[in-house]
């Protein structure tokens, strides 16, 4: 993807996110902000047999931690849970495309480090 | 007279070596100039040695440079008498000193009052007294962004000891009447502290005429180097107070079963010093004064106005602070649409309510980077101001002594460009 194409892909994310929403009655949930900007992300998983049936988050924060959480729901949906949990932080960043520079990445991995924590009791 | 920010910005090497940036950041730290640079350099290449031991000539050359320093600090803000300036690293370190002295005197039961504008650097240090049991109050904020000062009168309580707050909020650019708030105080036995790290880079500021007890700034702020920073206090106050870190100049004698604290300042300057920090400070504080503290406010008011002119033009520009020029420094925080907080957002979901289009202040920030245009987002180390605005964060603009109008207009166009982007 090229920069400007990964730009397009984020910025659509952020205007259309997918997954957006709360779970009623959701397996795990969890609520992860980055102290030094305040990026908020609110994740609800539904887990079935070791399989990421359902995931919804909504968030408060800058364009790349929102759509991040975007990318990332769509991602996992349907995967299995051992897989999910071996991505890592560079897989991760691969799949967002663009070159975000130190300070922006801790933004995109929000998301990540929010789901790894729920997923860290299954 | 006023000022010529085309000519000062030809003192700094910065604007020299980047002439196309628009540095839009000084409440967070300001550049340096020639003078600053050169008063630090000089020190290292001709009188570098330690202060207040050698016998020989150059260390006392470099006492004689740092005590200057102080004397020209102690006149800068009026202080009357050198030995009330104490250095420190910085305005956080000031305030933790005080924490750790006059705080730790305090007894269970006792209150301090803040505002709800507080930096963070004036609400952590008194927070530590909380597990002896000490309680903390906050003056509320009006809806006009100015500091409520009957709150502030009906929470000065019998049992509040010391009152901490902010000349010049670094989000709202409010100037608060701080001589009105220590006369307040000294009505109720209460110690009065002023955090002055936003208002004595930009305005005179008179500690005689303030009569606060104590005040706090730092050097980087205004144009000086970063690690020196300056507490004043009143004399019979510091000579009271027990010191603060241990060791080197602050002590008088030792032996193996006591000590006996050296005379003030230098009682609470322990270890060897920033002295090239005092000495560029000290050159800053001679840079302003070629200006003109009257002439380095009447500058920042018209950038100011400025701004809230152009500001009119722009849709869906929120911006946050009194709009009243007598109340109001050169700080201007903003939001392109309402970046609420989380837990609004979670709020508006649970009801179903639409929340409308924002631009993140990040997503701004980095907009502006691409023109060269530094501003500063996110909370502003001052996250339950944030909390009592209703915002998850803003973009702020302080513009300084070196700013031009022209700057200003780039910067609002920047804004209005941002905004019509995100639109699409």
């Amino acid at each position: 993807m090229t920069d400007e194409n990964s730009a397009e892909f984020i910025l659509d994310h952020y205007k259309n996110p997918r997954n957006h929403g709360v779970i009623q009655n959701p397996s795990s949930s969890i609520t992860e902000m980055n102290p030094l900007c305040g990026d908020t992300v609110h994740f609800t998983v539904l887990i079935e047999n070791g399989i990421m049936k359902d995931i919804k988050f909504i968030g408060q924060g800058c364009s790349i931690s929102q759509a991040s959480a975007s990318i990332l729901s769509e991602y996992v949906l349907n995967k299995n849970i051992s897989d999910i949990k071996n991505m890592t932080e560079t897989d991760f960043l691969g799949l967002i495309g663009m070159d975000l520079g130190p300070n922006r990445e801790k933004c995109a991995l929000l998301s990540l480090n929010a789901l790894k924590k729920i997923l860290d009791s299954y | 007279m006023s000022l010529i920010p085309e000519k000062i910005r030809k003192d700094f090497p910065i604007f020299r070596n980047n002439p196309d940036l628009i540095y839009l950041d000084n409440a967070a730290t300001t550049q340096k100039p020639d003078s600053v640079v050169r008063s630090i350099v000089n020190y290292y290449e001709n009188f570098y040695s330690n202060v207040h031991r050698g016998v020989y000539r150059i260390s006392e050359e470099a006492t004689s440079m740092y005590e200057s320093a102080r004397k020209n600090v102690s006149d800068f803000i009026g202080s009357g008498d050198p030995s009330n300036i104490v250095y420190t690293r910085n305005t956080t370190e000031s305030i933790n000193l005080l924490s750790y002295t006059i705080g730790r005197k305090l007894k269970k039961g006792d209150r301090i009052l803040l505002t709800e504008m507080e930096h963070h650097s004036n609400i952590i240090p008194w927070y530590f007294l909380k597990e002896a049991g000490i309680k903390i109050d906050f003056a509320k904020v009006k809806e006009d962004f100015t500091l409520d000062y009957e709150d502030f009168a009906s929470k000065l309580s019998p049992e509040t000891k010391i009152a901490s707050f902010t000349h010049v909020s670094n989000v709202l650019g409010t100037i608060n009447d701080v001589r009105e708030l220590t006369s307040m105080c000294h009505e109720n036995s209460t110690i009065a502290v002023v955090d002055a790290a936003q208002s004595v880079p930009h305005m005179k500021v008179d500690v005689g005429k303030i009569d606060c007890d104590f005040l706090a700034f730092s050097g980087h702020k205004m144009l000086g180097p970063s690690g020196i920073g300056v507490l004043y206090g009143k004399e019979d106050l510091l000579t009271e107070m027990r010191p603060f870190l241990g060791g080197g100049e602050m002590i008088r004698e030792v032996d193996y079963t006591n000590a006996t604290w050296n005379d003030i300042p230098w009682k609470f300057e322990a270890g060897t010093q920033n002295v090239e920090g005092a000495i560029g400070l000290s050159s800053a504080m001679d840079y302003l004064k070629s200006l003109g503290m009257e002439n380095v406010m009447d500058h920042e008011r018209r950038l100011i106005k400025h701004l809230f002119a152009r500001a009119n033009e722009i849709d869906n520009l929120i911006s946050f602070g009194p709009l009243d020029l007598e109340k109001r420094a050169a700080v201007f925080s903003f939001n392109i649409g309402d970046v609420i907080s989380y837990s609004l957002v979670e709020a508006a979901i649970k009801k179903n309510i639409k929340i409308s289009n924002s631009i993140h202040p990040h997503d701004v920030a980095a907009f502006m980077d691409h023109k060269n245009i530094a501003v500063r987002s996110g909370h502003h180390c001052a996250m339950p101001l944030m909390g009592h605005l209703g915002v998850a964060a803003t973009a702020r603009a302080s513009p300084y002594i070196y700013n031009t109008i022209s700057e200003l207009d780039l910067f609002m166009d920047s804004i209005r460009d941002c905004s019509m982007e995100m639109k699409r």
